[in-house]
């Protein structure tokens, strides 16, 4: 996409200060998320990745600042348009939380089974291909306490796409894959958010996938409660004047500048 | 919205054309009409038409899917033709042919005498478990006795502030509510004697031997048994109790023992509680049969004794046991996810009470022999 065209802007965080209590995680965060393209949220481990993505789905309420998607307010939905919103929007969460009393096609059927009128058997062909996708075929009749830490995830990310969403956020999705599973699922990423037009804002720390998949990243760091840097990750690891980011993107320790 | 129009040149072949968006939330209704148009020409060869389809996602993509996956004659193959690039290749992802068979399922238990068979297995597999944690928790409870010191008596003070003293409101509510019964109901049928007298016989007994320690049994293992039960599981669930086995620490030790030792020391602090609290309310009943309080009094202190306080009281460590006991062992049986834990905590509770009972009757029989 060239820089020259306007962009549709999906997500539009503005002035975002995320607290609990009286510990501030993220301070006057704001950017921008166009649509279709792979944001990544980048930055290390207690930096206010997780949090920031809860605000931007309204898990929770932000101190001070707004949060947009699609135009509308997210703290400022209620009732129906707040479930208008949210059916735009598949989470996958960094521990998987599939229902331990469902099966992995329980899961991620249910979503459909609840929001769309399709019959029985094309319910269960829709879960069956979103497994296909992230290569659990063969694995549907079982519970998800029977399966490893990174299938579980895997179909995790099977069941937040059931619907489709518009937007598609994905916490650490490749932790805990094997490579090559991980690469596979970028590719599935990049298919997804070309052909469909899905925007994806990921939540990760794996350096490979940042590069192959996203197509801007943001990175927060812990210290400054906010974003240091913004951006196309190739500039980034590049050209940054940021040692922190140099850092980062070249997997150096910090040791040296601290 | 997804359109669908069907149409047959000729004999021996037909063209499904499908339009506008296929996605989940328009696919419903021509879900079941493009699968019969299928079904229904099982000898024509036919093209499913996807010229005029403006998107498709993952839902949309099924269907194609569902068309392609049925098994049909050579000369009766069913075609997708226009599908636009992008979508052609999320289409070319699956392999229709793979989504004929139903996915694999487990096997279950098939003829009954495999099914008596698990069954069986599984009753003798949880009598070994109680019997080697019966083993194990007695082991480290006579340890604890004899070195004191490593018991974790922080913990277990703990415990016993949240089963035994936050208890106490509850177990005053039941306890009054038992003597207010008791006495009223007792009283109403005694007055035709003229033995109003004798309900505070009744009262005392019965709430000092039998009513006062099985209630706050009772109430111990809904309250305390349930919550050992969840708090042990959700620790097994998390990996905590394998953390804890991993360093070396006994999980009996570490978890069961500080549990058990606080539920012996309250529950016969409560059940005094109780029998005490279920015998002002029996006065409180006394008063409107115009009985005095202070001959209320002697009659109680005269007719119930010492031996029976005693043996309520030993029923109480008994039942204090066997409740923290099984909640702790449930716990510790719990298999994985959310929903085992709500087992376990149910299991605890039923469990718990069902011996609360069966070790009741047993208490009945010995003290009647042994003239208690």
């Amino acid at each position: 996409m060239g820089a020259d065209q306007v962009r549709e802007v999906v997500i539009k965080v503005e002035g975002l200060t995320a607290a609990f209590d009286d510990r501030t995680i993220l301070e006057n965060v704001s950017f921008e998320v166009y649509k279709g393209e792979v944001f990544g949220i980048l930055g290390g481990s207690g930096s206010g990745k997780t949090v920031l993505v809860r605000h931007i789905i309204g898990l929770y309420e932000p101190a001070a600042g707004r949060v947009f998607i699609e135009g509308q307010e997210v703290a400022a939905a209620q009732g129906d348009a707040r479930l208008a919103l949210l059916r735009r929007l598949g989470v996958m969460y960094q521990l998987g939380a599939l229902f331990g009393s469902m099966t992995l096609l329980e899961n991620v059927s249910l979503p459909l089974e609840e929001y769309t009128e399709l019959p029985a058997e094309a319910i269960e062909l829709v879960a069956r291909l979103k497994l296909k996708l992230v290569g659990l075929e063969g694995f549907e009749h079982l519970m998800p306490s029977e399966l490893s830490g990174g299938m579980q995830k895997r179909a995790a990310i099977a069941r937040a796409m059931a619907l489709d969403p518009a937007i598609l956020f994905l916490d650490e999705p490749s932790s805990g894959l094997d490579p090559v599973t991980a690469a596979d699922f970028d590719q599935t990423v990049l298919r997804l958010a070309q052909t469909l037009g899905i925007t994806v804002v990921v939540v990760t720390h794996d350096l490979a996938s940042t590069f192959t998949i996203c197509d801007r990243v943001i990175m927060l760091h812990k210290q400054k409660k906010g974003i240091i840097a913004e951006g196309d990750p190739h500039e980034l690891r590049e050209k940054s004047d940021n040692p922190l980011v140099r850092h980062f993107f070249n997997r150096e320790p910090e040791a040296e500048t601290a | 919205m997804a359109q669908l129009t069907f149409t047959a040149p000729d004999a021996a072949t037909a063209i499904l054309a499908l339009a506008g968006r296929l996605d989940a939330a328009s696919l419903g209704p021509i879900w079941g009409e493009a699968r019969r148009a299928l079904t229904r020409n099982p000898d024509r060869s036919i093209v499913v038409d996807c010229t005029r389809v403006d998107y498709c996602d993952g839902a949309g993509i099924a269907l194609l899917v569902e068309l392609l996956r049925a098994e049909r004659a050579p000369e009766a193959a069913v075609r997708v033709e226009g599908l636009r690039e992008g979508f052609q290749r999320l289409l070319d992802q699956y392999d229709p042919a793979e989504f004929r068979a139903p996915p694999p399922r487990r096997e279950v238990a098939g003829s009954f005498i495999e099914r008596l068979g698990r069954a069986g297995r599984s009753l003798w597999l949880g009598i070994y478990e109680l019997i080697t944690f019966i083993g194990e928790g007695m082991t480290a409870v006579v340890a604890a006795l004899r070195h004191p010191r490593s018991v974790r008596w922080r913990d277990a003070i703990l415990v016993a502030e949240e089963a035994g003293v936050n208890a106490l409101p509850i177990v005053a509510l039941i306890g009054f509510l038992m003597g207010v019964i008791l006495a009223f109901q007792s009283a109403i049928a005694m007055r035709q004697f003229g033995a109003e007298i004798y309900v505070a016989d009744l009262v005392g007994l019965a709430m000092t031997r039998e009513l006062g320690p099985l209630m706050t049994a009772i109430l111990l293992a809904g309250r305390s048994g349930a919550a050992f039960a969840a708090e042990i599981g959700t620790m097994k669930v998390n990996d905590e109790v394998n953390a804890l086995a991993t360093m070396g620490l006994d999980p009996v030790r570490f978890l069961v023992v500080p549990r058990v030792l606080a539920a012996v020391a309250m529950t016969p602090l409560l059940s005094i509680f109780a029998v005490l609290i279920g015998l002002v309310g029996g006065a409180a009943v006394m008063q409107l049969f115009e009985i005095p309080l202070y001959t209320y009094y002697s009659e109680v202190v005269n007719r119930v004794q010492l031996n029976d306080l005693m043996g309520g009281l030993f029923k109480s460590v008994v039942f204090g046991v066997l409740v923290a006991g099984i909640g702790c062992l449930r716990g510790l049986q719990t298999r994985t996810g959310a929903a085992a834990v709500g087992l376990s905590a149910t299991s605890a509770v039923v469990t718990g009470i069902v011996l609360i009972v069966a070790v009741d009757g047993i208490f009945a029989v010995i003290f009647y022999y042994l003239d208690i």
